[in-house]
Order: structure tokens, then C-alpha cells, then sequence
């Protein structure tokens, strides 16, 4: 693979870092009741999605979960828009009817977060039949959790993936708990890369906490899935660093554990790090690119809380129609 | 007028809008070079090749899951489910799904989805393959239902179906496919949510979908001896429903009879005895009646099953009960 460049590092830290303030901040408008519903935090998890997204192109597609904030930001979201999303405003991308388990945008290829854990494994299949029909080289990438391959459409989806030989990359987000559920005490193997095998498709595992690793092994199935040569399985181990929503203290977690993620995989303590020692940004750089996306996320809070709530009305009216 | 069979009605409309709309493909178990377990698609592998009729492994979330996932990037599939009663397995697929994502998302992905299926009984084929579910999709909001009891409306309807931009469940009744009747050779569609008067009466309305409409043609006939003149409506669609002009058929006759295979209780028929019991009281001139099948599984011996679904006695003596004699 070639070298990544310049551009393409920063790019990765500003999208990790932009993903992490967006959560802090939706984590802060949670506990004031500004969000409410159900909020899952992407923080921990960013370098996943933006070495993955980085490695696909506009148009291709993207299928996610209910943690899926970052999927969408690394795809090129628009704050705005998202926020807007998660206050229910009638601009958000789904008129407020949504929430965050539900943005989704044709133009973007976001097919979707989702409420339903796995839900959006089968769905996979038909966009990438999609991508199969077309020929224009297109892939569709699947996001799910630990949690969602032990659900039984993982098995239906992925075979079928196979049998038809379509250009989907399936990356599993191995956090290691689904709720409470620990992965070791919930999966029969010992990496969930291992049931690719059954498959017939290649299975990888990498640090999910290493952008550059997950755009290289993504780029590797993007490559294989345009060629013809039909899916990838991808695990990336990663951590949830809070619980499964903030109002979770993951009391079942042994603190030791929570220590050693945060303070040895942070992505975005790690990527910052690394490009200071490569001499990519320095800190006064970083300084500026923390600011600037400090000022985006306020700007999308603004957004969101100048924007109208839906019409009453017109919903009424809608309803009518359904 | 040429008379068809009811599942070559079903393969004439896929041929006509698969050679309409190159975005139309086929999807499910056993519809390859075995035509369908009903022999509706015979011929079609041939004709469109295995990239349009997609031939599946036994994965129902899948099946309706590549429907979704293609819909929502552009094209119109048919997802086959063998037999109604194989819903259950993909269940979340479509309801919290198919079903959810044109409004949950404001408009933004669209899912013109149809799921062909069929069910009832009759075929003494027992308890897991002889339900009728229409209830649990009429349920829910944001799926279209579709019952056609006719080759003519069979045809129509699933060319609608495939052209609609949202989900629609496409129920269709195993003991009719042999059935033949009059369909034009000429190309036409049948708009949603028209009902179709099968046999005009004015003395009671006898509300009937899929396999029931014959049977409430034959008790029709029969009640003809009595002096009475039954009018069978058939919804066709059961969402979107034809309200109008089931209250105007109610207003006409005075009386209202409601035909269902499915067990009463949740039923498609109690739902349609309330609505028109709510909005048409004034024009009953008897309380309406229900006849359904039993609360039961369908059993397998012939003797059991058939005493568990309605038949034209039933729906006579029901008749004749709203008529006060």
C-alpha cells in the first residue's frame, strides 16, 4: 500500500477528534435533557470509522448501528444537520423524526444508523447487490458490534454475501460489551474474525484504536470487494470508554480494564501523539485544529436550537396520508 | 375475453414491468430454474438470467433484507417469502425496518419493496404452512397489504405493487393459483384502495378478501333462493382500505357481513366490523355479523381443517341471521 501522506493523517485526526467533541457535546446536551431518547457515545471507537471512511469513496455506501454518530461524521455528515437531528428539529436529516439511531442520508450513502442491534446486517446484502448491478465498482460497508454477530441475520447475511460474491465489507466494532454483555463470556470463538473462515471471505483483525491500521486492512477489502473478488470480514477491537449510554455507569466493568483503554488506546491522545513525533502538526497546530472544530460543534448546537421544531400540523396531516 | 390462471397472471405482470423497468428484479427461495414453489416464475430464469431472478439459500432476513437494502439504492425487487407463515423469521426486517425507514428518515430513503407471499388453507399442508397473517402487517403503519382473489386483479395490483414507492405486502392464497378468469390481453394497472364490487345486491354486503370472495360468491348464488340479494365486496387492498365505498355499499343494503379466513380475534374483520359499525350505525339495520375461522392452529387432518376455515354454510346462515330469518 502506498504511503499515507500528509493531508491524509491530518485528515484522519481532525475526523477523530471532531467525532469525539461531537459526543462530548451531545453527552453534555443529554444530561440537560436538551437530547433525550437514547444516546450512545461513539467515544473510544472514533479511529474506526475514520480509517474507514477514508478508505471508501463518497458514493459508496455505509450501513450502521445505533452507535453510529461517527459513521456518519467520518462520511462526510454535516454537524449542522446531525445536531439538529438529535435536538428533533424539522432540519435535521430526518426532519426530527428520527433521533440519533435513525440518520441516514441518500446523498451522503448513509443508509442508515439503527435501532435494532444487527438489524442492519441484512440490509447489507441488498446494497450490495445494488453495488453488484450498477458495475460501476461501487461497495457497500456494514458496521456492527460484537454484540450484533451473535445475532442469527449475521449468519444468513454474511453467507449470502459470500454466495453471491458481493463487494460488501462487513467491519465488526468489537467493543467488548454489548450493554453488559461481555464479549468473551458471549461469543464461542475466540475472535469474531475467525467465523469468516465459514465464509468462505478473508477475515482480519486490527487495532481498532490506529486509524492508519483500519484504513490499511479497509483499503486491502475495498480493493479486493471492487475488484469482484465479493466481501471481507474486518474486526476492529476497540473499547466503549463509557457505558452503553451515558446514563450507564458500566459498574460491570472491572475499573483496571477502563484504566487500561483510556489511558493506552485512546485514539485521539495516540494520533495526536504520533503525528507531533512524525512532525506532521505540531501542538500550536493542533491547538488551532481543536478550536476550529470546538466552534463547528458550538455552531451545530446553535443550528440546532434556532432550528423550528416540526409542524404539528403538517404531521397530522402526514399521518393522514400514511 | 381470454381466461389466464391466476399464477400465470402473476408471472405475466413481473414479465411485463421487468421488461418496463430494468431496475425490477426477483428475490427468494427457490424461484430459479424450479419457477417458484408455486411455478409463478417459470421460464424467468431463463428469460432475465440469474442477476435478475436471484436465486436464495433458506435466509428470510436476508431475503428481505437484500429487497430493502436494494430499494433503498434504486431498485424495485420482489422479495418472495415461500409461505406467510416464514414471515416470522423475518420479521424484524420488515417491520422495524422496510416498514420504518421512508418516514423515520424524513423522506430521505425510499423503499419500494414488494414482498410477494401466500398463505391459507385448504392444502392440508398443517399448522406452520396454512396461516393467515394479514392482521400483524395490516398492523402496522407504513405497509401496504394486498390481497387479490382474481387472476384480472392479481395482475393489475402487482404491477402497482412493483411500481409503488413504498412497502407493500403482496398476499397471495395457494388454493387459487389454478384458478383461471378473464384477463384482457392489453397492458392496465389496478390503482390501490379500490375496492371491486364482485357481485352487485342491495339487501346485505358481504365484505370478503383473497380466497373468501369465492366462497362468498357461492353463498351469494345460494342465497338467491331465499329471495335475498347479496352484494360481495372485495377490498383488494386491505392499506390503503376502501372506506367510502365499503359505507356506501353499507348505506345501499343495510346490512354488512364480514368474511375472514384468519382466526376473529385481532382480525382484519373485527377491525373492519368496528370501523363500519362506528361510522355506519345509523344506516345497520341489524348488528353486523363476523364469520371467520376457528381460534385454532390449522390442523392437518382434512375433516379438522376444513371445519377450522369458513365455508359458504357459514356464510349463508350468517346472512340469513342479519336478515332476521
Amino acid at each position: 500500500m502506498a504511503e499515507l501522506t500528509r493531508e491524509q493523517k491530518v485528515e484522519f485526526l481532525k475526523t477523530i477528534i471532531t467525532i469525539r467533541r461531537f459526543e462530548e457535546k451531545t453527552i453534555q446536551l443529554y444530561q440537560v435533557a436538551k437530547i433525550w431518547g437514547y444516546l450512545h457515545p461513539y467515544v473510544g471507537e472514533e479511529a474506526i470509522a475514520a480509517g474507514t471512511c477514508a478508505a471508501i469513496k463518497k458514493s459508496d455506501y455505509i450501513i450502521s448501528t445505533h452507535r453510529g454518530h461517527g459513521h456518519s461524521i467520518a462520511k462526510g455528515a454535516d454537524l449542522n444537520r446531525m445536531m439538529a437531528e438529535l435536538l428533533g428539529k424539522s432540519t435535521g436529516y430526518c426532519k426530527g423524526r428520527g433521533g440519533s439511531m435513525h440518520i441516514a442520508d441518500t446523498e451522503l450513502g448513509m443508509l442508515g444508523a439503527n435501532g435494532i442491534v444487527g438489524g442492519g446486517i441484512p440490509i447489507s446484502v441488498g446494497a450490495g447487490f445494488s453495488c453488484k448491478m450498477e458495475a460501476q465498482g461501487r461497495v457497500t460497508v456494514c458496521f456492527f458490534s460484537d454484540g450484533a454477530a451473535n445475532n442469527g441475520v449475521f449468519h444468513e447475511a454474511l453467507n449470502m454475501a459470500s454466495v453471491f460474491t458481493l463487494p460488501v465489507i462487513y467491519v465488526c466494532e468489537n467493543n467488548m460489551y454489548a450493554i453488559s454483555m461481555s464479549a468473551c463470556e458471549s461469543i464461542s470463538c475466540k475472535d469474531i474474525a475467525n467465523r469468516a473462515s465459514s465464509y468462505d471471505m478473508p477475515g482480519v483483525i486490527v487495532d481498532g484504536s490506529d486509524p492508519e491500521a483500519v484504513y490499511g486492512v479497509v483499503s486491502s477489502a475495498v480493493a479486493r470487494a471492487r475488484s469482484g473478488k465479493g466481501p471481507s470480514l474486518i474486526e476492529a477491537k476497540t473499547y466503549r470508554f463509557g457505558g452503553h449510554h451515558p446514563n450507564d455507569p458500566a459498574e460491570y466493568r472491572d475499573k483496571k480494564e477502563v484504566e487500561y483503554y483510556k489511558s493506552e488506546k485512546d485514539p485521539v491522545i495516540n494520533y495526536k501523539k504520533k503525528l507531533i513525533d512524525e512532525k506532521i502538526l505540531n501542538e500550536e497546530e493542533i491547538k488551532m485544529m481543536e478550536e476550529k472544530i470546538k466552534k463547528a460543534v458550538e455552531d451545530s448546537v446553535r443550528f440546532a436550537e434556532e432550528s423550528p421544531e416540526p409542524q404539528l400540523e403538517r404531521f397530522l396531516e402526514e399521518v393522514k396520508s400514511i | 375475453m381470454r381466461e389466464i390462471e391466476y399464477r400465470e397472471a402473476i408471472r405475466e405482470a413481473v414479465i411485463e414491468e421487468m421488461n418496463m423497468d430494468p431496475k425490477v428484479f426477483l428475490i427468494g427461495e427457490d424461484i430459479g430454474k424450479y419457477g417458484g414453489a408455486f411455478r409463478a416464475y417459470k421460464g424467468l430464469l431463463d428469460m432475465y438470467g440469474e442477476d435478475r431472478v436471484i436465486n436464495t439459500p433458506i435466509s428470510e432476513g436476508a431475503i428481505i433484507g437484500a429487497g430493502m437494502g436494494a430499494a433503498i439504492t434504486g431498485y424495485r425487487p420482489v422479495s418472495e417469502l415461500m409461505f406467510i407463515d416464514f414471515s416470522t423469521l423475518a420479521m424484524d426486517q420488515i417491520v422495524n425496518q422496510a416498514a420504518k425507514i421512508r418516514y423515520m428518515t424524513g423522506d430521505n430513503l425510499r423503499c419500494p419493496l414488494v414482498i410477494r407471499t401466500q398463505g391459507g388453507a385448504g392444502r392440508g399442508v398443517a399448522a406452520q404452512h396454512s396461516q393467515s397473517l394479514e392482521a400483524w402487517f395490516y398492523h402496522v403503519p407504513g405497509l401496504k397489504v394486498v390481497m387479490p382473489a382474481t387472476p384480472y386483479d392479481v395482475k393489475g395490483l402487482l404491477k402497482t405493487a412493483i411500481r409503488d414507492d413504498n412497502v407493500v405486502m403482496f398476499i397471495e392464497h395457494k388454493m387459487i393459483y389454478l384458478l383461471k378468469g378473464p384477463v384482457p390481453e392489453e397492458e392496465y394497472t389496478i390503482p390501490f384502495g379500490v375496492a371491486d364490487i364482485k357481485r352487485q345486491g342491495t339487501d346485505v354486503t358481504i365484505f370478503a378478501y383473497s380466497n373468501m370472495v369465492y366462497k362468498s360468491l357461492e353463498a351469494a348464488a345460494e342465497l338467491e333462493n331465499y329471495g335475498i340479494s347479496a352484494e360481495v365486496f372485495d377490498p383488494r387492498t386491505l392499506v390503503p382500505l376502501d372506506e367510502d365505498a365499503l359505507i356506501a355499499s353499507v348505506k345501499k343494503t343495510g346490512r354488512l357481513v364480514v368474511v375472514t379466513e384468519a382466526c376473529e380475534r385481532g382480525s382484519v374483520a373485527s377491525d373492519v366490523a368496528a370501523k363500519v359499525s362506528l361510522k355506519a350505525f345509523d344506516w345497520l339495520d341489524s348488528p353486523v355479523k363476523i364469520v371467520a375461522g376457528l381460534n385454532t392452529p390449522i390442523p392437518y387432518n382434512s375433516t379438522l381443517e376444513q371445519a377450522s376455515i369458513p365455508h359458504k354454510a357459514d356464510i349463508v346462515n350468517a346472512v340469513k341471521e342479519v336478515m332476521g330469518i
